[in-house]
């Protein structure tokens, strides 16, 4: 049977993790390379790294924590945050990034998802999608990493890019990021059953029934999460193990 | 002893690489690991890998835009019987065809085809994350538990014409082929090099096999 995956995601500032574990034995504790090997060890099915980086002059520090991490970690590892070209995506590739999650760039030229799908394959891209509720059943994206709205119907737009041949959804609820009340179900189950491809849950988890409820109810193929697991509340191994004993396929 | 890995552009080279290279080390001979698309390299090749993302056509088309690229790897794997592994879009290129985006020819060293995956509405596609996997006894099997989780993407899959060539299986929830084998032709649906602990030990099995 197919495994719900459980995947940490990690914020990056100029090669440097800005939350991070509080891991006891780590030398350096902001290094992402030491974060990922703990999280690869402990079982997670794959990494996200997002690029939070300010400036575009100090982006080249990613490509090398990149690199490092797939030369140490093999498990799938997705990076986003600031990806604009197909050369952008073809030079994460190149370090040893296994996906891209694509934001801002392709609602603004949504022919990108084509031609990156094209290129380097569905599978390879990810369509990152910020929502906002704004009525029954309802929300709409922003874009610049949740500053900008748009009048862009959430569900219409995770539809085309899905045609368009995106591999997976990354969606993150505005409204939940940061409360730890849970995942917007709603919206998850809303946006999973209208497109054939995996949807990843993100913004709200708080404690273990959140993941359970984000795959019963959201319909979720992969559950993210950040802070939970940065905070050492939760490790992969305490989710993992609840998972399985709500009935729930994982990996252990 | 020198093990070519094939670079004709492949999404997933430098993971394969990587994986390769991390395994090799560990090795008590290892291998002169050479990522190469040049023929007279692959000529002198050991043992060969050939990757793969994306699209079977655009696979394809991108050997055959190298020169002597696949020709050389023919006289080496059919010729010479060379040990040769494949992984994802690198496996199911051995098909005779495939159905991708309309019909294409694959290099037809293992005969069957690759078709859609078909499987209930509520089932997602792409086929994304890691599955159980069933075998049959083989020694590139060696060490790997049965129903051992292995991470998977992909929406095609290389249904083989014969039993014997389909050495192991997942389910979603119908039986999707998981590896290939004939003779000294070895193919994973699977990202071994993704695929963590598991994932090295098939790498480990490949790089100790010696065909008969």
């Amino acid at each position: 049977m197919l495994k719900k995956r459980i995947i940490p995601c990690l914020d990056v500032d100029r090669g440097r993790v800005v939350k991070g574990v509080n891991f006891v034995d780590l030398i350096d504790a902001g290094d992402p390379v030491e974060q990922a090997k703990i999280y690869n060890s402990e079982g997670a099915d794959e990494l996200c790294f997002l690029d939070i980086t300010a400036s575009s002059d100090d982006r080249e520090t990613l490509f090398e924590v990149v690199k490092k991490t797939a030369e140490n970690c093999f498990i799938p590892l997705t990076v986003g945050g600031g990806v604009r070209t197909i050369d952008d995506i073809s030079r994460l590739l190149h370090h040893g990034a296994d996906k891209v999650s694509i934001n801002t760039a392709a609602v603004e030229n949504i022919d990108l998802v084509a031609k990156a799908a094209k290129k380097y394959g569905s599978s390879t891209i990810v369509i990152a999608v910020d929502a906002k509720k704004n009525g029954d059943k309802s929300w709409n994206i922003f874009t610049h990493g949740g500053r900008n709205p748009t009048d862009i119907d959430a569900l219409e737009y995770c539809i085309e890019v899905a045609n368009l041949g995106a591999g997976e959804i990354l969606l993150t609820s505005m409204d939940r990021d940061g409360t730890k009340i849970g995942f917007d179900n709603e919206l998850l189950s809303t946006v999973s059953s209208s497109i054939d491809i995996p949807v990843i849950a993100s913004g709200g988890v708080g404690n273990l029934e959140h993941f359970v409820e984000g795959v019963l109810k959201g319909g979720a193929s992969a559950l993210l999460a950040a802070s939970i697991f940065h905070f050492g509340e939760y490790s992969i191994k305490d989710v993992k193990t609840y998972l399985a004993e709500q009935n729930i396929a994982v990996r252990i | 002893m020198k093990l070519v890995i094939i670079n004709y552009g492949s999404g997933n080279l430098h993971s394969v690489h990587k994986a390769f290279e991390a395994v090799n080390n560990n090795l008590e001979n290892p291998y002169e690991i050479v990522v190469t698309n040049t023929p007279s390299e692959i000529l002198n090749a050991d043992k060969l890998v050939l990757p793969g993302v994306g699209a079977f056509q655009d696979c394809k088309n991108a050997i055959h835009k190298i020169d002597g690229l696949f020709e050389s790897l023919e006289q080496v794997v059919i010729g010479e019987k060379k040990a040769f592994m494949g992984i994802c879009v690198g496996m199911q290129l051995l098909a005779e065809k495939s159905l991708e985006f309309g019909e294409c020819e694959g290099f037809g060293w293992i005969p069957g085809e690759v078709i859609k995956i078909e499987a209930p509405a509520d089932y997602k596609i792409p086929h994304m994350g890691w599955n159980e996997v069933t075998f049959s006894n083989h020694e590139l099997l060696n060490n790997i538990s049965q129903n051992t989780d292995f991470y998977f993407v992909h929406s095609y899959y290389f249904r083989t014409q014969k039993n014997e060539n389909c050495i192991a299986t997942t389910k979603y929830p119908n039986p999707i082929t998981a590896a290939v084998l004939k003779e000294n032709i070895f193919g994973t649906q699977f990202h071994p090099e993704k695929s963590h602990n598991n994932g090295k030990q098939i790498i480990t099995n490949f790089l100790e096999w010696e065909p008969s």
